[in-house]
């Protein structure tokens, strides 16, 4: 196995263990908010799996919400609770709107891009509000959910669900990490830089984007059940244009180079809301204004390129640890 | 059917840009090996034909035949997949890229299916692009990024990314443009020795008619869409026609009558 | 349908229709000079609805007559656009002049998000209610229904805007440098043009018509948190519709936009609210230019 394809498993068990045992210590406020960090952390993945081919959609409520209904109305109306089994339904069904509506959109770039995005999202908005046989601009709540079968007590509900967060989390988090470091994913940053090239070496750009669109898509409608499941409540709303906003926001806070940092800055939005709320109410939607502008100003690249950078620094010295070793070795066996 | 004796054959391609006529019944057969240069003003349609030839622009009328098949009608990107690459006058690399990434993207662009999930960083496709780096000399800047490489080198990296497919037909639009002068030459010899065992024709558009004469057994002189000259370099250089509308060579008759008396 | 329902459809459309461009007409100057998709142009009208409430209060404060609230409501946008116009334009926008344009997008939702907690923190999260202006113009007759004047004050407002900013740009000097700049501002500033100046004016002609129309439409609505967010989506959809940068797009997109919205009232309730969305998305998959295409000079 590839070297960068065992640091990513590796990678991927050390967080996975760290935080469910993390999980065992946290009060229950913290998980819930934990679990809708993850929630928007795997949506803003899609983002930046967008990003990472050069294009910003405004619009990923579409997939959030319609992978919330989708599971939800699963729960409500066939009643199927297993939590497992909604992510998958909200994975899948977002999955294919994606397959379906990519091609369509493909073509476009830039703000046309971000608006046909925001016009789709809105358009399922406005149809949602006004279907009252399943809430309307309401919505409709979901019962408890179960774990092949397991209906745990109120106590450790929301640790249940934290933990099934945190394997849907790692699991994406490691697919995606993989799927950058292929070729597909370098054929992707190529597209960001230079469509034009990419043509002309002989690779589709179309093709691109709709995979890309796709597993955005996925990633959504995966964000949007979690999110359902520890609401309790489905709405409209979901897929309004300030929902988008935020995933977006979490996107540019992070950049696209590390994954980790989508879950970071996710997690960094969720507690923000959380402390403003409490502390400074009516003030979490400046602050989040304020910490947005100097991201763009001073760290375009977002947090994950702090990390980057760290690491090349790291690496530099030890090359240069290694080229100054070198040379001493060469002096030595040459004997000059 | 394939087999034909030609690689390449543009027949009767007609093109016009509102009043202005960019190609005018061009007729012209390539085999392969050969080299070709394209000589002629701006605006006489050097560039219209290589855009034709590339699938960027769609001819008015006439056809493009490769390797006797009919590919009028194909993008860039189907050409560039059936053997006709190109590179560019302004060099399109990915800029934050290394020299060896960008050289990992054309190998892998070159593939049919590439993994989704296996490292683009393998041992082989880093070793493919050393090698093709190595061939034009363009190892030492494997590993830095291609916004702070100087003009020549960049100009390389774009041609060695064109001919990792290996194309049977490679065109090269102005290879030495942007390039200082005594850089000029080394360049075209880093090309032409990188290429020279491959079988594969190349058709270079050039100003400069030293290189011309040099790199080339075979040149057409353009000028207001149409081919006005197409012979080996001696020829056509000193056609009067091209002297007149291309080189600026020609000599001025009265001047010489004046001089006399 | 009978006439009635017809002319009623129209009437409600053309009103609306006159709201929405005076909103949008601030939203597609701005695009069509500075290149920039303004997120907080929503809240720009709230802001501007704020401040008109608080003016109009002082109008019986001081013994004024009620007549007075619209001259109030006129103080009221052009204060929001002395203020904010050069806090946004020269201490952030410029900041970004010639980057990407979806990260510019990105810093006006940031805008939007700091001005929605602003507003609430200058004027607190009750709602507002200054209805007495809205009694200014009394009730018109049209057909069998009763409209109120105000409303169709509205309409003539829409087209003095309208007027004096196609005039402006198509028949003044000022206007005229401002076109240049629209079609090359790196040609213009070689002639001698102050390129940042311009973008300064257009942008606080911008401000000004966003919070004009939050301003006369304060006595419509309970002036509240939240007010921005339809406009912004909405807004959005008719400039897109009718054209980015182009000033009879906008009036076209807020006439298409408008009045489709008052038919799926009367005929398709259902359709109300995404119908202006499913038109958006349509205009952008088939005609992204927009309704009305702004020739863009080449460049080489």
């Amino acid at each position: 196995m590839h070297v960068s394809t065992k640091n990513t498993y590796l990678a991927a068990v050390v967080a996975a263990v760290a935080l469910v045992i993390i999980g065992f210590l946290m009060p229950d406020w913290l998980l819930f908010t934990a679990t809708k960090a993850i929630g928007y952390g795997l949506v803003s993945l899609g983002i930046i799996t967008l990003m990472r081919g050069g294009l910003v959609s405004f619009g990923q409520g579409l997939v959030y919400c319609i992978g919330a209904y989708a599971s939800g109305l699963l729960a409500t109306r066939a009643g199927i609770t297993d939590a497992p089994v909604l992510l998958l339904v909200g994975l899948v069904a977002s999955g294919i709107v994606g397959l379906i509506v990519s091609p369509l959109i493909a073509r476009y770039r830039g703000i046309f891009f971000a608006m046909l995005t925001v016009a789709l999202s809105m358009v399922l908005y406005g149809v949602l509000v006004k279907i009252n046989e399943i809430g309307g601009s309401d919505g409709f709540t979901l019962p408890e959910p179960t774990y092949f079968g397991w209906q745990p007590s109120v106590e450790i509900a929301d640790l249940a669900l934290y933990m099934t967060a945190v394997v849907a989390a790692v699991v994406a988090a490691t697919a995606s990490r993989l799927y950058f470091d292929s070729m597909a994913g370098m054929i992707s940053l190529a597209v960001r830089e230079n469509e034009l090239r990419v043509e002309y070496l002989g690779s589709s750009v179309f093709n691109v984007t709709v995979r890309n669109f796709t597993i955005a898509a996925a990633l959504g409608g995966l964000g949007g059940t979690l999110n359902g499941l520890a609401l309790g409540h489905i709405d409209p709303l979901f897929s309004f244009w300030t929902t988008s906003g935020e995933f977006v926001f979490i996107a540019v806070l992070s950049g696209h180079i590390s994954v980790s940092a989508v879950f970071v800055s996710s997690m960094i939005l969720e507690l923000v809301r959380s402390f403003s709320n409490r502390y400074f109410p009516e003030t979490w939607q400046l602050i989040l204004g304020v910490f947005l502008i100097v991201v763009i100003i001073y760290l375009p690249g977002g947090i994950g390129s702090v990390w980057e950078r760290l690491k090349e620094r790291r690496n530099r010295s030890a090359t240069a640890g290694d080229k100054a070793g070198n040379k001493a070795a060469e002096k030595k066996g040459t004997g000059s | 059917m394939s087999g034909s004796e030609y690689i390449l054959e543009a027949r009767d391609l007609q093109k016009r840009f509102g009043a202005v006529v960019a190609a005018e019944d061009i007729n012209i057969k390539v085999k392969l090996g050969d080299n070709l240069s394209l000589i002629g003003a701006n605006g006489a349609g050097k560039t219209t034909f290589m855009n034709m030839v590339t699938g960027y622009l769609k001819p008015d009328s006439g056809q493009i035949m490769f390797d006797g098949k009919d590919v009028t009608k194909l993008n860039p990107r189907q050409l560039t997949q059936r053997g006709v690459c190109r590179s560019f006058q302004i060099p399109q690399l990915y800029e934050p890229m290394t020299a060896l990434e960008n050289l990992m993207v054309s190998i892998g662009a070159s593939g049919q299916k590439f993994s989704l999930f296996r490292p683009a960083k393998d041992a082989d496709t880093i070793e493919r692009a050393h090698d093709i780096l190595k061939r034009f000399v363009l190892d030492d800047y494997a590993d830095r990024p291609v916004s702070e490489l100087p003009g020549g080198v960049r100009k390389l990296l774009d041609i060695a990314m064109a001919i990792v497919r290996r194309p049977k037909v490679l065109l090269l639009d102005e290879p030495t443009s942007g390039v200082s002068v005594d850089e000029k030459f080394p360049l075209m010899e880093t090309v032409m020795e990188a290429l020279s065992a491959e079988e594969v024709t190349i058709i270079f558009v050039e100003h400069d008619m030293e290189i011309v004469t040099r790199y080339s057994d075979r040149v057409l002189a353009f000028y207001q869409g149409q081919v006005i000259a197409d012979d080996d370099p001696d020829e056509v250089l000193s056609d009067e026609a091209v002297q007149k509308y291309v080189t600026g060579t020609a000599k001025d008759k009265k001047q010489e009558e004046g001089a006399g008396a | 349908m009978e006439f009635a329902d017809i002319l009623t459809i129209l009437v409600d459309g053309v009103v609306y229709a006159s709201w929405l461009f005076i909103v949008a007409l601030g939203l597609t100057l701005i695009f069509g000079v500075l290149q920039i998709l303004n997120l907080a142009h929503g809240s720009l009208y709230a802001v501007g609805a704020y401040a008109a409430a608080s003016m109009t209060m002082l109008v019986p404060m001081l013994g004024l007559p009620n007549e007075f609230s619209l001259l109030a409501m006129l103080i009221a946008a052009l204060a929001v656009a002395i203020v904010l116009a050069p806090i946004l334009e020269r201490g952030l926008l410029r900041l970004f002049y010639g980057r990407d344009e979806v990260l510019i997008l990105l810093v006006t939702y940031a805008v939007f998000l700091i001005l929605e907690d602003a507003t609430k923190l200058i004027w607190g999260v009750t709602p507002y209610y200054v209805f007495e202006p809205r009694n200014l113009f009394g009730t018109v007759e049209i057909g069998d229904l009763f409209y109120v004047g105000y409303d169709l004050m509205l309409i003539g407002l829409a087209v003095v805007c309208g007027l004096a900013v196609w005039l402006g740009l198509n028949k003044t000097k000022i206007g005229k440098i401002v076109l240049a700049v629209i079609h090359n501002p790196d040609v213009s500033a070689c002639m001698g043009v102050n390129v940042n100046r311009v973008y300064l004016l257009a942008f606080f002609v911008g401000v000004f018509l966003a919070a004009l129309a939050g301003s006369y439409t304060a006595p419509l609505i309970s002036v509240q948190p939240g007010i921005s967010v339809n406009v912004i989506i909405t807004s959005f959809a008719v400039v897109i519709i009718g054209g980015l940068g182009s000033i009879p797009g906008a009036a076209i997109g807020a006439l298409v936009v408008g009045i489709a919205r008052a038919f799926a009232v009367y005929e398709l309730p259902e359709a109300e609210i995404f119908i202006i969305y499913l038109v958006m998305a349509i205009v952008l998959v088939f005609r992204p230019e927009g309704l009305f295409q702004r020739t863009q000079a080449r460049k080489i």
